[in-house]
């Protein structure tokens, strides 16, 4: 069974009296251990798309459908969310990404418990950032704060993994290294990622199946299949 | 000032009394403060305290008990005004500043059909420690107690409410709720606090303490125990120099507010030209 299976997706909004689609009839499944990669230009209604997965826009139309529950869905967003003058330590925020997680336990009280910093110390160590834990989030550098968003995306081990753009800004290296951390999830631990990137051949390298988006859908496939798709009537 | 005269201050019940209910309004509001000053909220405290005195007002007129009138009607207000704030399209500080004016102006009218301006009405406005009888501290305590109650609770919840919204949500936490929540425990703290610190300023109880403490920590965990460390020795301060030198406690407690906040602007500049930050 797929884990998310979404049917005749609009998204759309208004300006004044005209109504934009965003996104127009969209019909996508993912599989459980899939590495999917969403490619488009800008304003192809990537992010938009993901968003509806994780229930932040409204659907105009169609549904969508996830075979786990919230709680085993994480996400690393576009842009950090976190003003950078907001007093928090690295380990408060990664911790605070333990939040909702169940994982087996049927009620748990809203404080942290000794297996959420377990598993913080954990996140911390996977992302290299374990000697930053005690620094104010807002005085480290980009790439930085984009570990540390990682890190609080992976630390309650997701079923579920969205991530949009998680390179951009970042060097060479980080980014290379990024995308290892990524793979080593989906491969080692079985997280379900579905990521939005521009770094072609990055995703080439790790990831298995690739979507492309013009406001519809107009591919989605493995990389082999794609490359003849790009190579004969399809175009960037 | 020696100590005698300070301990002479006890020997007045209704100073025991503003100050235990004045200790727990001023905890309350820096705990709320922390997030409401952080999610740029921070005016909903001084638009529901308008609505407060429009409340105490219609009390008045009507001969009712203060805090009765007030508790449903502000509580009521913090949902509209969240309510409000959630539609996209009416900033919340369009809506606060509806509120707050329509309030006073109400509160206004109502005043002058009835009696006009009377020293009630003006000690609503200011505050005055002469306010509280003894049944208005217990039900003052318990507000408080489940004020704090509800804020340790959830406080990781908030915490990640507060850092990052669409995080929140897309990992399933209701954040809608959480901000209601915040509404309703700063309506609690606002009907606590305005009939002594006076509604006109009640609201910069919520403000400065987080103002102040944010210049010297680095986690949230430390910015809530020092905001609410200092909101409570800005309280005994400014009660005791309102005491002594008969100055309206409201204003008294803004003042050393304001001149706490204008020390740490000082002294936080100082380290930072020396390079290394406090704490």
């Amino acid at each position: 069974m797929s884990l998310i299976e979404i049917r005749q997706l609009d998204v759309t909004y208004r300006v004044g009296y005209k109504t934009v689609f965003v996104l127009r009839d969209i019909n996508l499944d993912v599989n459980r251990g899939d590495y999917v990669c969403i490619i488009g230009n800008n304003g192809a209604g990537k992010s938009t798309l993901i968003k509806s997965i994780l229930g932040l826009v409204p659907l105009a139309r169609g549904s969508i459908k996830i075979g786990c529950p919230r709680d085993c869905i994480s996400y690393l967003p576009q842009n950090v969310g976190i003003p950078f003058d907001f007093p928090a330590t690295v380990e408060e925020i990664v911790l605070s990404g333990t939040q909702r997680a169940r994982c087996g336990r049927k009620f748990r009280l809203p404080f942290y418990s000794k297996e959420d910093r377990d598993l913080t110390a954990a996140a911390l160590e996977k992302a290299r950032i374990t000697p930053l834990a005690r620094r104010r989030f807002g005085e480290l550098s980009g790439g930085q704060q984009q570990r540390v968003l990682f890190a609080r995306a992976i630390v309650k081990r997701p079923t579920l993994l969205i991530l949009d753009e998680p390179c951009t800004g970042l060097d060479f290296d980080t980014a290379e290294n990024f995308y290892s951390l990524i793979h080593r999830v989906n491969s080692e631990d079985g997280v379900t990622v579905v990521m939005v990137s521009h770094d072609l051949p990055a995703a080439k390298k790790f990831a298995s199946k690739v979507a492309f988006l013009n406001g519809e859908l107009k591919f989605f496939g493995s990389f082999a299949e794609w490359e003849k798709y790009s190579l004969y009537g399809g175009c960037l | 000032m020696s100590f005698d005269d300070l301990l002479s201050v006890l020997s007045y019940p209704f100073m025991i009394r503003a100050i235990i209910v004045g200790v727990l309004v001023s905890f309350c509001a820096s705990l709320l403060g922390v997030i409401l000053v952080l999610k740029r909220y921070s005016l909903i405290g001084h638009g529901l305290s308008d609505v407060g005195f429009a409340a105490l007002a219609l009390a008045l007129a009507v001969g009712a008990s203060p805090i009765y009138v007030a508790t449903p009607i502000v509580i009521a207000a913090s949902f509209v005004i969240m309510y409000v704030s959630q539609n996209k399209r009416i900033n919340g500080d369009v809506a606060i500043g509806i509120f707050s004016t329509g309030a006073l102006s109400f509160g206004i009218i109502i005043t002058a059909i009835s009696k006009g301006f009377n020293m009630d009405i003006y000690s609503y406005m200011f505050g005055s420690v002469l306010a509280m009888s003894s049944f208005d501290v217990v039900v003052s305590v318990a507000l408080s107690v489940v004020v704090i109650a509800t804020f340790v609770i959830f406080y990781n919840r908030l915490f990640i409410v507060t850092a990052d919204e669409d995080f929140a949500r897309a990992i399933g936490i209701n954040v809608t709720f959480y901000q209601f929540l915040i509404s309703f425990l700063t309506a609690l703290t606002v009907v606590v606090g305005m009939r002594m610190i006076g509604t006109l300023l009640i609201s910069s109880l919520i403000i400065f303490p987080a103002i102040i403490a944010r210049r010297f920590v680095r986690s949230f965990k430390y910015l809530v125990l020092l905001s609410a460390l200092i909101s409570v020795f800005c309280f005994i301060l400014g009660i005791l120099i309102s005491f002594f030198y008969n100055l309206p406690t409201g204003a008294g407690i803004v003042l050393v507010n304001i001149i706490l906040l204008a020390v740490s602007a000082f002294v936080s500049s100082i380290f930072s030209r020396f390079n290394c930050r406090p704490a």
